[in-house]
């Protein structure tokens, strides 16, 4: 198996695709930061939260972290995968691109730290109320919720967050392809519709750990 | 129209991640009882195989964007290395030491590498 790129020569968007406006010049990008800095303080506020939770090691804040941020993964998850996904597909180009260069940098700090939190405060509940130890007795559940998370992590670091950087790269170019764009967005979009399948797998799981 | 092939880097990365993960949910599953550890480091060390081989054939890429590579990579592993070092912290906080402690480690730090790896390359490979 191989990654091969076709290499073309790059094209304007407006100027490829037969529905954008063919009067004058391309349409304008909006400009954008690959990274939002204004976001990082208030990632860095999380993580610092985060700790304080881990090394209170108190019930509260830990379910709060786990809970809170675990349904937003699951939100996004699903809302990505299957609203914002098919309505993408169905926008004209220009509206797509307005779309990914507001919505994308947005998600590079939002889901890893999202998935961070959820893992991390999770692990230590589960320490914390000993549900992580084989010897609980809903322990093939909690197992199953490995399995699953580990598919999740797999996808999200492989496939999610690759092509979400790569597409906004590919975006700030002054002549951006339209055929590397569409294709690491229908990966991002394909990725995000998986770990939105297993988003289900995982309110089911968390659900039967809940009622025993 | 031309085509340049490069080396699965995706698919080696994706399977690297996987076997550390294997290993991890192999030591999770069995807390707070002491496992043979010898599954955990044979998957390690696949994992660990495949980062370099994945290394080593995109060295050997001509006329690579490393410049881009780099600029890339460069941000991705210290996001990646503040992340690692959150998971690293847990496991300390929860007392864990020892060969386990080991074998944690060693998968989060070929974590902390190849997924910033991945990144970089996924940007790079569309750099013309």
């Amino acid at each position: 198996m191989t990654d091969v790129v076709t290499a073309q020569p790059p094209v304007s968007i407006a100027h490829t695709e037969p529905t954008a406006v063919s009067s004058g010049s391309p349409p304008a990008r909006p400009d954008f930061q690959i990274v939002p800095l204004k976001g990082l303080p208030i990632v860095a506020l999380i993580f610092v939260g985060l700790i304080i939770a881990i090394a209170a090691n108190k019930l509260w804040p830990l379910v709060f972290l786990h809970v809170a941020f675990g349904a937003a993964w699951t939100i996004v998850d699903l809302f990505m995968g299957f609203v914002i996904g098919p309505t993408m597909g169905k926008l004209p180009p220009p509206a797509r691109i307005e779309v990914v260069t507001r919505l994308m940098p947005k998600m590079v700090l939002i889901m890893p730290t999202v998935v961070t939190v959820t893992l991390a405060a999770g692990w230590q509940l589960g320490v914390l109320m000993g549900t992580v130890n084989s010897s609980y007795y809903n322990h093939s559940w909690i197992v199953a919720s490995y399995i699953v998370v580990g598919f999740m992590a797999v996808i999200a670091l492989g496939l999610l967050s690759p092509a979400n950087i790569a597409v906004l790269t590919e975006l700030k170019k002054p002549k951006p392809n339209p055929a590397v764009i569409q294709k690491l967005m229908k990966r991002f979009i394909f990725a995000a519709g998986f770990t939105g399948i297993l988003q289900v797998a995982i309110l089911v799981i968390m659900t039967r750990i809940r009622v025993g | 129209m031309s085509e340049r092939t490069l080396p699965p880097v995706t698919q080696l990365a994706m399977t690297s991640l996987a076997l550390i993960l294997i290993g991890g949910i192999y030591l999770a599953s069995h807390l707070p009882q002491q496992v043979p550890l010898t599954p955990a480091w044979i998957l390690l060390a696949a994992s660990a195989s495949l980062l370099a081989v994945n290394l080593i054939a995109l060295s050997r890429v001509k006329d690579f964007a490393w410049t881009k590579f780099f600029s890339v990579g460069k941000w991705a592993l210290l996001a990646y290395m503040i992340t690692a070092g959150l998971i690293e912290y847990a496991f300390l906080r929860d007392g864990l030491s020892g060969d386990p402690l080991v074998v944690l480690t060693l998968s989060i730090i070929v974590y902390a590498i190849h997924v910033p790896v991945l990144i970089a390359f996924t940007v790079a490979q569309y750099e013309q």
